[in-house]
Order: structure tokens, then C-alpha cells, then sequence
């Protein structure tokens, strides 16, 4: 039979069951839909946290002291009191893939502006930390070293502080605010940066000279960590091999010793957060693809029925000359049919869901072609896979015995 | 099932030729649809030869039954075996679906033709449960020759139809015999036989009788005596 007579054949019988072929169908677009929607969704969170990890900076690398364990005792991460500015500086002079770097200190701060109050970190940085970390400023300036050499009392916010202090819209360069009852002129404001990957507003920041915060607020003579960036993403590798080795020899490890500090680049950050993301979408894929399975169970089911039924019929068409190949490709092209169109539904039906997903619950989504073309041939091969055995089992039929059929 | 062995036909040795128009009688069990059906490439005897236009049957293929039975039989069935659902017309063309030889073009003007040989022309696209008995036995029989078959078998084609309508169907194979088409049918009805030109009598799965009908009757002169009454088909 030609292959444009089997099409018609298999069209018009699945349309004499125009209700049985859609609920067959069901199985499929459900499972196809469902698969395209959960790779959306997982798609989605996947590049949103990339997106939001891009926030960091670029190519940003983070250093703080750990304590060694030469010690016995390991202290806590952060307490070690070995990085002083002399790392900073012999860091910038000896690593060449290092393209900026700026010491930090962090003091919590209690703001006072008028009649309002607010609560939030002080970061004491180089200016170099604001093209570390990308940061631009809506209005005023950034300080400058001859700022940080007189630990002057200047700062630059976030929008939350403005907001919170101020009052949104308001544009309060040149006020001073109260930090710790120390008064700061407010020189530069930070545009809006969002919530970074780990859902902590990135906006809630004061940030003043190094020599500021270290000395008048916190009243120490060490740095709490590093903030530095390579000077190409490719680099970062190579300028946090150079910062081990001059920091190393610095503190006077031999090559075998474990550092007494960690460094951990944005990369790293990047893989830990989008790998429990991609854990999410495999999960969520499996679940989808096992209802997939069911649809397909459920097509060999109402073909198997079909067979039963139609076994006159088979007769009859065997009686007038069809081979056992013609039967077989026939149920098996209705068979294909059922889980092509239920996938083609599927896929419109799941492209649907996502955007009502995005729209409704605000969550981000990203539908791939991938996805439609994985479950495009997956659902092909449903088809195929279980509509094998109800068609064989049709041409398998002796002619006399299928025209006996009651 | 099939524990006991069932010897439905045993010693048949015979020949027909072509051009013929044979009706094969005898008591119900004698072993007459079992010789149609091995006639018809439906089943294939246990032991004993078989040969249709030159070819021996037993030594064919699944696939060259297949074939032979799509190319060189046409079988009317008593319970007339037309496709539910589907179109007088549609049903015609079912034999040329599975001749690959065949455009779609040339399907539909040749199962055209084959419905005007009946006298159908005027319901190629009712259903079947939209068509009276005889019509419906008449577009089984436009199926069975649109392939233009060398022989035409029918198990008790008149079987389920009353004498109007089993006349009209005896007149479309006379007509077509007249033709040249090889015909054998199957009938319990010594009237039906009176048509033909052989009746063979068939006994406990032997041929026990053979004569050549002298004077067949002639369907279409009968027919044109009989007055017409209401016509069944106009419900
Ligand atoms: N599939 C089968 N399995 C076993 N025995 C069978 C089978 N088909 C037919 N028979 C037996 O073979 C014998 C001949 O059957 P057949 O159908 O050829 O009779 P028939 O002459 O056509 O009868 P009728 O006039 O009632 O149609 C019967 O005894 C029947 O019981
Ligand atoms: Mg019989």
C-alpha cells in the first residue's frame, strides 16, 4: 500500500473514534506538555541565577584568611588576623592576571538621618571595588584614595539605605547621615542591583573608605578578606594560582603546606549554585518523562483493543489482498499519529503552561528548541516503540480466521 | 481446539475452466466454504495441489497469497464483509489500495466503474448501514471485480436476500460471466444453481455429483417480468 493511501486509511479510523483518539491522545500531550513546561521552568531558574551571579561582578575572586592548622586549633573563617594591606599591595605588583583588587573590611552599622533609622553593613574598600565588582553609580561620585589615605567620612549607598532614610525618590548627595553615631557625607548613590542568587538584596549597602572603616568604626589594624578581579574570565585560573604563590611565600608556607587563606572565584560560586538547579531540572524532566511512559502504555492499550475490534476488518482487507506488512504499518502509522499529533499538542499545550507559569507565578521560564525537538522525536518513538506490538500482532492474523472473528 | 482432526474435504479433483459458471451445492457441513476458501487463497490445504492460472498455490509465500488474492480473485461473501463507516465508493477502492500499480486517479475512475457494473453509480458515497442487502452484496461484488480479477467466488452470495433482490445479484454474475469472467458460487438453493452453467454437489467433503445445466435461466428476462413493488431502497 502506498504510503499516501495508508496516511488516509489511518486518518479516517482514528477519525471514526474521534473521542477515544483524543483521550489516547491525552496520555501523550500531557506528558509532552509537562516535560516542555518542567524544562522551562527549570531552564529558566538555571539562567536567572547565572544572570544574578553575573551581578557579582566580572570575573570577581574573593580571598579571606582561614585559619591554618599548623595550629592545632583550627579557628573560625574570618577571625584570622594574618592578611594586612602588604598583601594587597605586593598581590598588585606581582600578579599580572590580577586586574584590580581592593582590601575589605565589614562593620554592621546602626544609620540615623533625621527621625529615621536603619540597620545594615558598612563595607571599607578601595574605589578599585567598584570595577571589581561592576557597581555604577545615579548620581554623585565614587571616593578616592586621597579619601581613604585621610579616613574620610564619606560613603556612597544603596538605593534600600536611600529609600529607608530618605524616602524613595529622594536624592540625598551631600546629607550627612549618622553611622555609629559617626556623622558621613553621603557623596555617591548605587544603582539598583536587585536580589543576588541567594536572595540577599544587593542594594541594603553603605560603602566608605578602607582606612574609614577599619580605623574609625572598627578599630583594627588587619584586613577581614580580598576582593580582586582577573583580568579575563579565561585568566581567573591562572591569577588565583599567582595570588596562592605570592601569598604563600608571603606568609612563609612552603609549596607543600596547606595556605592559611581561601580563594573562591566566581566560577566556583556560579557551578555551586547552578548545579543544584540542574539537579531541580533533571528531577523535574524524570517526572515528566515517566507520565510520557504512561501515554505511551495507554496508546498500546486502545491499539490492542483496536486490533480485537477490528479483526473483521483486518480479515476483510487481507481477504481483497493486503500483506502482513501492510496491516502492520497501518496500525502502526495510526499508532504514530496518535503520538505525533498528542506531541504537537503537547508542545503548544506546554509552551502555554510556561507562559501562564511566567505570567501568574512571576517565575522566570526559558523554553529551548531542544527541549521541543527531544520531546518532538520522543514522542515519535512512543509511537512507534508501543505501537509495535498491537500491529504485529495484526498482520500476524491468518486471513480466514480474522473474517471468522465474531 | 483443534484436537480432533476434521477432514472437511477429502478426494476433490477438479478443474475449471475459464469462462465457467459453477455453483457448488450440498448439505450444510459438506465442506463447501472450506473449498471456496482454499479457491480464494484465504486457506491453503493440509495435503493435495492447487493451481489458479498456471501457478501451484501451495508453494506460494504469505505475501504472493496475498498478492494473488488482490490481483486474481475477487470474494463475495455471504455476510456481504463491506467496511463499516465507510463509503460504498471507499469500499470499492479497498482492493486497489494494495495494488501498487495503481494512481489514485485511475482508483477512483475504475471503482467507478465497477459501481456503474452493478447498477450502483447513484449511492458510491452512502454507507453501508445506509444500503439495503442486495445493494450492499452488489458494492461487494463491484469490490470483487474492480481488479479485474480472472475468477469471482461467492459463499452463498444470495444467502441473506429475499428472490427480487437475489435475482438482481444472479444477473450482475451473468452479466459479468457473459463477460468472461470465470464465476463460482456457493448456494443451498437449487433455483440460484438454475442460473449456472456447472452444479457440482458436494457430500461429506466429496464431490458426489456434477452435471452441466442444460438451459440456464436467464436473470434479466425473469427479472423484467416481475412486477416492481416498493422499492426497499427509497427508505
Ligand atoms: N476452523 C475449523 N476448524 C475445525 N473444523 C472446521 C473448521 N471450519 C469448518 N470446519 C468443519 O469442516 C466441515 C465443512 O465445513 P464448511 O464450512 O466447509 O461447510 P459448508 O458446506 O460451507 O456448510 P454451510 O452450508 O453450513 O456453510 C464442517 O464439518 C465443519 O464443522
Ligand atoms: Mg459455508
Amino acid at each position: 500500500m502506498k504510503l499516501k493511501n495508508l496516511l488516509i486509511a489511518a486518518i479516517r479510523s482514528l477519525a471514526k473514534n474521534k473521542m477515544r483518539t483524543f483521550l489516547t491522545m491525552l496520555g501523550i500531550i500531557i506528558g509532552v506538555g509537562s516535560v516542555i513546561a518542567m524544562i522551562a521552568i527549570g531552564q529558566g531558574s538555571k539562567k536567572s541565577i547565572q544572570a544574578q551571579i553575573s551581578t557579582l561582578g566580572t570575573n570577581v575572586m574573593m580571598i579571606w584568611p582561614q585559619a591554618s592548622s599548623t595550629g592545632g586549633v583550627r579557628m573560625e573563617a574570618g577571625t584570622s588576623q594574618k592578611m594586612t594591606l602588604e598583601d594587597v599591595k605586593i598581590i598588585s605588583e606581582r600578579c599580572p592576571a590580577v586586574a584590580a583588587i581592593t582590601p575589605q573590611v565589614r562593620s554592621s552599622g546602626q544609620l540615623v538621618a533625621g527621625n529615621m533609622n536603619w540597620r545594615t553593613s558598612v563595607y571599607g574598600v578601595y574605589p578599585e571595588y567598584f570595577e571589581i565588582r561592576n557597581l555604577k553609580l545615579v548620581s554623585g561620585s565614587v571616593f578616592t584614595m586621597n579619601d581613604d589615605r585621610s579616613a574620610a567620612k564619606v560613603c556612597v549607598v544603596g538605593q534600600t539605605v536611600v529609600n529607608n532614610l530618605f524616602g524613595e525618590d529622594s536624592d540625598p548627595i551631600g546629607r550627612f547621615i549618622r553611622i555609629n553615631k559617626i556623622p558621613f557625607k553621603i557623596i555617591g548613590i548605587i544603582e539598583s542591583k536587585g536580589q543576588n542568587a541567594f536572595g540577599q538584596d544587593q542594594d541594603d549597602i553603605v560603602i566608605a573608605p578602607f582606612s574609614t572603616v577599619q580605623k574609625r568604626m572598627l578599630a583594627i589594624t588587619h584586613i577581614q578578606s580580598m576582593l580582586a578581579s582577573a583580568k579575563t574570565e579565561a585568566l581567573i585560573p591562572t591569577a588565583s594560582q599567582e595570588i596562592t604563590e605570592v601569598l604563600k611565600a608571603k606568609h612563609q608556607l612552603g609549596p607543600s603546606e596547606d595556605p592559611d587563606f581561601t580563594i573562591r572565584t566566581q566560577t566556583d560560586i556560579a557551578k555551586m549554585a547552578t548545579s543544584t538547579s540542574g539537579i531541580m531540572t533533571i528531577l523535574l524532566a524524570t517526572i515528566a518523562g515517566i507520565s510520557l511512559i504512561v501515554g505511551g502504555i495507554g496508546i498500546m492499550n486502545i491499539m490492542l483493543v483496536s486490533v480485537t475490534e477490528r479483526t473483521r476488518e483486518i480479515g476483510i482487507r487481507m481477504s481483497v489482498g493486503a500483506r502482513g506488512r501492510d496491516v502492520l504499518l497501518q496500525f502502526l502509522i495510526e499508532a504514530l499519529m496518535i503520538s505525533l499529533l498528542g506531541g504537537i499538542i503537547g508542545i503548544v499545550f506546554g509552551i502555554l503552561v510556561s507562559q501562564l507559569i511566567a505570567m501568574i507565578l512571576m517565575w522566570p521560564v526559558t523554553i529551548t528548541a531542544d527541549s521541543i525537538l527531544m520531546s518532538f522525536l520522543f514522542s515519535s518513538a512512543i509511537g512507534i516503540f508501543f505501537g509495535w506490538y498491537p500491529a504485529r500482532k495484526a498482520a500476524q492474523l491468518n486471513p480466514i480466521d480474522a473474517l471468522r472473528y465474531e | 481446539m483443534g484436537d480432533v482432526d476434521v477432514h472437511a474435504l477429502r478426494g476433490v479433483n477438479i478443474s475449471i475452466q475459464q469462462g465457467d459458471f459453477v455453483a457448488i451445492m450440498g448439505k450444510s457441513g459438506s465442506g463447501k466454504s472450506t473449498f471456496m476458501n482454499i479457491l480464494g487463497c484465504l486457506d491453503v490445504p493440509t495435503r493435495g495441489k492447487y493451481m489458479l492460472d498456471g501457478v501451484d498455490v501451495g508453494a506460494l509465500s504469505k505475501d504472493q497469497l496475498a498478492n494473488l488474492r488482490n490481483l486474481k480473485i475477487g470474494f463475495v461473501f455471504q455476510s456481504f464483509n463491506l467496511l463499516s463507516r465507510t463509503s460504498a465508493l471507499e469500499n470499492v477502492e479497498l482492493p486497489l489500495m494494495y495494488n501498487r500499480k495503481i494512481t489514485s486517479r485511475e482508483m477512483r475512475s475504475r471503482a467507478i466503474q465497477a459501481l456503474e457494473s452493478v447498477g450502483l453509480e447513484t449511492r458510491a458515497h452512502h454507507m453501508p448501514n445506509q444500503l439495503s442487502g442486495g445493494e450492499q452484496q452488489r458494492v461487494a461484488i463491484a469490490r470483487s471485480l474492480v481488479n479485474n480479477p480472472v475468477v469471482i467466488l461467492a459463499d452463498e452470495p444470495t444467502g441473506n436476500l429475499d428472490t427480487r433482490t437475489s435475482l438482481e445479484v444472479m444477473e450482475v454474475f451473468q452479466e459479468l460471466n457473459r463477460r468472461g469472467i470465470t464465476v463460482v458460487i456457493v448456494t443451498h438453493e437449487s433455483d440460484i444453481a438454475a442460473f449456472t452453467k456447472r452444479n457440482i454437489t458436494f457430500r461429506d467433503g466429496k464431490i458426489i455429483k456434477e452435471i452441466e445445466v442444460n438451459k440456464p435461466r436467464n436473470a434479466r428476462e425473469e427479472l423484467s417480468l416481475i412486477p416492481v413493488t416498493v422499492e426497499e431502497d427509497e427508505l
